[in-house]
């Protein structure tokens, strides 16, 4: 714990050392142009995830001292500051989910101890935290996937139910068990990384990664109508007047519903459909 | 497939630069793995669990280094669990026990000694010294006294993780060769209240239905059986049913939400103890609305009541069983089914509801799928039946409603039992290593039952004890009361798992009267607390059966060696015995009635019978023309698997007993298992119904044959109120339980890292409010504390277990959090099964 101490008399050293680390790469990469040169310092590489309330990173990158207050005030030691030589902007926090993930403490620590708003001070409910997107990035290999009852990073999400769902459906190979498939859904999930800790597989079939490159985007000139007609709580558009169909007896139609039916009672009698059928005492109602 | 040099350079070559590039190339790698991988596969039961998922085991230069789904095994058809998942490792934890460890002061047993390294020669001196010394005084005490009089100082805690003949070989050592009925195993803890049902209501033990019945049944209800996470192959199955099946519906019932709730179309939440309330209601309710089936209990049903006010199975000091009016008491008396119809019609949708806390609409829905003959209904319950104490009674009122309707005993009808343990009916049950208990539903207390036994055995008449032995919880107060001295654990880690442990298990394992020997694979907290540790060979390493929930024996094959000096159980139990000469052990008039018997030992009595070395050392093989070890046919000369397994086959084929015929030894070697009673190589599905069972005759329709009038019983109890409820200063229930990750306490599972990882220590499930009212939240370290002990965990109000207000569930499986401190020793009087799942703790900062 003490060597994370960060005194600011260090934390200036670091600044001072990442500034010079810098100028070093700078110089190395000017052959390559230094519009190249700053893309690649603003990216971080996929397995390092910001602490909760992190601004965007080009913002959280100008906004960031290097301090290291969130680092000394985190319990469960997630946080880490990048060092020299790393991927990560040196001496900026960050944290890899498979190692430590985030413990999404209520208080959240770490926030209240940044002194810049890098991380930002209106983050009060954890839950609320985007840290990161979980992807099951590899249903292949997913157990899940092949029926097998895994289902720990489920288990271990602490939104489990909102972030982490379950899908359950019919295990075709089988034939007689279901399906209890993983399903991560962005409106909940916080990026804490539990669940790609968790995994038990040799490398994790789900990880979490920066909200951009795990999200798509649906065209800005389509909507998917059954979720408009949720959100409204009613069609978008004045229901049918009430539909009739012509149709032979015994047989009817649900708009909306099940389509054709064949009513069963007006067929069924006591008798099967053949005379043997009859005889062996399999009615047609069977 | 067949590749020439060309196309292997080629292939070779792509597979290098797919490689060097990160790519998989479909059809490249097989063909390469398949010319380098030597690994052998054979098929076993998985380790863990009643529900016998089978896998195929591969192993490679002595070493299991992978497993597999058995795609051709009914029960899972290529699926495991995720403790299935990781069998492979289970053998292969960094500390596991290699040699005998014996507690020792310079170079001497000493009960306060360290643990040191010792020969099995060494192990055993001792071990025989010790028990020379406890039968002496036995024979001493029981001079000239009558086989019901008998007792005894030497003991043994055996288990449900058994393979059959393990089970079988301590069954006979003990009760045939030390004359000690008290040998119980560890499914005491588990199926016992489940038994003692089946035996008062049907006459025979475990269920009449199959797993068949998952896909049959239109609606299931669960009763305190958490399936989701506790038998997840057969969840599976369940759910599947769901999703498939139209009109299919789940009904579950809980103290506690889990993860059963999120399949659930009726998810209810009772108040613990009121199961019992609920069940006389759905009771009442087929008889309020003569939806029951008259011709079916007209036909196959006696109705009976039975003692009610019988204690909690405490200490006889203890005040509760100082008030209760007939405490222990089980034995029925017949009714009249008017009498029945009013003794529950007290039960009312309006009380039950009061009682229970759950909504009316919701347990009268309930009780209409009960009561409508055109639905198929199939129960489940698990340990909130069983650890419960009332146990007997709850599993017995589930039997009373399925038996009212007359849905019992055919495909989805089905009231059943499930098993927490791989063999806890194969061998704890079926084998008869309970104290009370002989093989194939025989018991120890009626004479011609102990006559056979003996005539099986060639014992002399009289051998076998005739007083019921000491149970689990009784084993431990003997223990500590010093009435029981020597004393083997094995195959499971009692000091985890007994309920008021402080008070009530260790100071029996230290008492300096005693002497402990506990025999493991690893060393657990037992071990920590034994004077002698045995290391124990497991699973694939040793030729072995197990028989799951629905009556299905499977066997397997040694796949590979013990490390270091570790051996089998059975070996464990057969070597032992050669220490014994019948003298040592049997009185002088016993011997007397065969006196071929003297000066041979027990080994020679027990296991070189005619029967037990009846088959020659041969080399084990499949069809595939492997050979496999067959370590203790190595040592004894003699297959004594195979021996073992078909003299115990005579009880079940020949015994007075009828239903319980297994198949012959090497049919089970060739099959996924068979389904007992096997008749002529058919395996049964349903019992007690003419077409599927074969003791049921042409004409007879159902015939519950295990009673000698053919009819099973519908027993009347009340609902009566626990042993302990939470009171002002124990503000909360307490319920424990396993998780799917782990199995029982750990010592295998936590040994994996990925499954350490997947759920590393017991966390305490509370309701989020519960937590704020005490000034804790999510993560916080708290106590859990009751009149008996206490605990350290941190609180989770997110988790898979979502409580109730007024009730915490806080897993068994972490050894540095034992909550078997905190736990209350109370047991159903009738089973002797502890109830786990209730006792009144309170929670404070820690």
């Amino acid at each position: 714990m003490a060597d994370k101490r960060n005194n600011p008399g260090m934390a200036s050293r670091r600044r001072f050392l990442a500034d010079m680390a810098r100028t070093a790469g700078g110089v190395a990469l000017l052959g390559l142009g230094v519009g190249l040169y700053s893309r690649q310092a603003a990216s971080l590489p996929v397995s390092a995830i910001r602490p909760p309330g992190a601004l965007p990173e080009a913002d959280f990158l100008g906004a960031c001292i290097r301090c290291g207050l969130c680092v000394r005030d985190c319990p469960y030691d997630t946080l880490k500051l990048s060092e020299l030589g790393e991927d990560v902007a040196t001496g900026t926090p960050y944290f890899v989910a498979r190692d430590v993930p985030c413990e999404m403490c209520d208080d959240i620590p770490c926030v209240k101890a940044c002194p810049t708003g890098a991380l930002d001070h209106t983050l009060t409910d954890i839950d609320e935290a985007r840290m990161g997107l979980a992807v099951l990035v590899d249903q292949e290999t997913c157990i899940a996937f092949q029926g097998l009852r895994c289902e720990v990073c489920y288990n271990v999400c602490p939104v489990r139910g909102k972030a982490i769902t379950l899908e359950m459906r019919h295990n075709e190979r089988s034939g007689k068990h279901a399906l209890f498939i993983p399903e991560v859904h962005s409106s909940a999930c916080t990026g804490c990384g539990k669940c790609e800790q968790a995994c038990v597989m040799e490398q994790a079939a789900i990880k979490v990664m920066p909200v951009s490159l795990a999200k798509g985007e649906l065209g800005h000139h389509y909507r998917l109508g059954w979720e408009e007609k949720r959100k409204s709580g009613e069609s978008l558009v004045a229901p049918d007047v009430p539909h009739e169909y012509n149709l032979p007896e015994g047989q009817r139609y649900e708009h909306g519903g099940a389509g054709l039916i064949f009513e069963e009672s007006a067929n069924k009698t006591p008798f099967g459909k053949s005379a043997l059928d009859t005889l062996n005492g399999r009615s047609a109602a069977q | 497939m067949k590749l020439t040099r060309r196309e292997f350079i080629k292939s070779n070559a792509i597979a290098a630069t797919a490689v060097a590039a990160g790519v998989t190339i479909p059809g490249i790698s097989p063909v390469l793995a398949k010319s380098k991988d030597a690994i052998r596969w054979d098929k076993a039961p998985c380790r863990f669990c009643g529900t016998g998922c089978s896998v195929l085991v591969g192993t490679k230069d002595g070493r299991v280094v992978a497993t597999q789904g058995d795609p051709d095994a009914p029960v899972n058809r290529g699926l495991n669990c995720i403790k299935g998942y990781f069998l492979s490792k289970i053998m292969y934890g960094d500390d596991r026990l290699t040699t005998p460890l014996l507690r020792m002061k310079n170079g001497k047993y000493d009960k306060e000694g360290d643990f040191a390294e010792v020969s099995w020669d060494q192990a055993f001196d001792v071990m025989e010294e010790k028990w020379k010394a406890a039968i002496k005084k036995d024979l001493e005490r029981n001079k000239g006294l009558p086989p019901e009089e008998l007792t005894s100082s030497v003991g043994m805690f055996g288990s449900g993780q058994w393979t059959i003949w393990e089970g079988y070989a301590a069954s006979k050592l003990y009760k045939g060769g030390f004359r000690s009925n008290h040998l119980d195993p560890n499914a005491r803890h588990c199926m016992a209240s489940a038994v003692g049902a089946f035996m008062r209501g049907f006459g025979a033990d475990e269920p009449m239905g199959c797993y068949d019945d998952l896909e049959h049944a239109d609606v299931f209800v669960l009763w305190g059986a958490n399936m989701a996470e506790m038998h997840p192959i057969l969840w599976s199955r369940l759910t599947d049913t769901r999703l498939t099946k139209e009109g299919c519906e789940v009904h579950v019932l809980s103290t506690f939400e889990h993860r059963c709730f999120e399949l659930g179309d009726n998810n209810m939440v009772f108040t613990p103890q009121t199961d019992l309330a609920i069940l006389n209601y759905i009771a009442n309710y087929i008889i309020q609305n003569k939806a029951y089936n008259e011709d079916f209990i007209g036909k196959h049903v006696n109705f009976t009541k039975t003692p009610t006010d019988i204690g909690y199975g405490l200490r006889p000091e203890h005040p509760l069983e100082q008030q209760a009016k007939n405490p222990g008491k089980g034995k029925l008396s017949k009714i009249s089914f008017e009498e029945y119809a009013k003794s529950v019609e007290p039960y009312t949708l309006e009380y039950a509801s009061e009682l229970s806390g759950v909504p009316a609409d919701q347990l009268e829905r309930l009780a209409k799928v009960y009561a409508d003959p055109d639905k198929k209904v199939s129960s489940y319950w698990t340990m909130g039946f069983n650890q419960h104490t009332r146990g007997v009674w709850a599993n017995g009122l589930t039997y009373n409603v399925h038996l009212l309707m007359g849905k019992i005993s055919e495909p989805g009808n089905s009231p059943f039992s499930l098993t927490g343990q791989p063999s806890a009916c194969g061998t704890a049950r079926e084998v008869g290593t309970f104290s009370h208990r002989l093989p194939a539903d025989l018991v120890v207390k009626k004479k011609e039952h102990r006559d056979y036994a003996e005539q099986v055995w060639k014992l002399p008449a009289g051998t076998i004890p005739g007083k019921v032995g000491y149970h689990a919880v009784l084993q431990n107060r003997m223990l500590k009361d010093g009435k029981l001295n020597a004393y083997w654990v094995m195959c499971n880690n009692n000091m985890q798992a007994a309920a008021n442990m402080n008070e009530e298990t260790l100071p029996g394992y230290r008492n300096p009267d005693n002497f402990i020997v506990v025999s493991d694979p690893y060393p657990t907290v037992t071990a920590q607390a034994a004077d002698l540790i045995l290391p124990t060979a497991m699973w694939t390493e040793k030729e072995g059966a197990y028989g799951n929930a629905e009556r299905r024996t499977q066997f397997w094959r040694q796949q590979v060696k013990a490390p270091g000096e570790a051996r089998s159980d059975v070996w464990q139990l057969v070597e032992f015995s050669k220490r014994f000469k019948a003298e040592e052990v049997w009185p002088e008039e016993l011997l007397a009635k065969k006196p071929e018997y003297r000066g041979k030992t027990l080994y020679d009595i027990l296991y070189r019978n005619g029967q037990v070395d009846e088959f020659p050392k041969q080399k084990v093989t499949d069809a595939a023309g492997n050979v496999y070890d067959n370590d203790e046919m190595e040592d004894f000369g003699f297959y004594l698997q195979k021996g073992l397994f078909e003299e115990y086959r005579i009880f079940g084929t020949q015994g007075p007993k009828k239903g319980h015929d297994l198949g012959e030894f090497d049919s089970y070697h060739k099959t996924r298992g068979l389904r007992w009673p096997v008749v002529d190589g058919k395996e049964t599905l349903w019992r007690y119904r003419e077409g599927y069972d074969p003791f049921v005759a042409a004409g007879e329709d159902v015939k519950f044959y295990g009673k000698p009038d053919g009819r099973a019983s519908i027993i009347f109890a009340p609902y009566e109120p626990p042993a302990e409820s939470p009171d002002e200063e124990y503000d909360l229930w307490l319920s424990t339980g396993r998780v799917l990750e782990h199995w029982h306490s750990g010592s295998m599972t936590r040994r994996v890292p990925e499954l350490y990882r997947a759920f590393p220590d017991a966390v305490i499930f509370m309701h989020p409010d519960d937590a704020k009212a005490r000034g804790l939240r999510r993560g916080l370290s708290a106590k859990v504390v009751s009149r008996r002990g206490d605990i350290t965990a941190r609180i989770e109000t997110r988790g898979r277990n979502r409580p109730p207000r007024g009730l915490i569930f806080v897993p068994w499986f972490d050894a540095s959090r034992l909550i078997n401190k905190v736990t209350l020793d109370a047991t159903d009087p009738l089973s002797k099964e502890t109830d786990y799942k209730k006792c009144a703790v309170k929670v404070v900062k820690a």
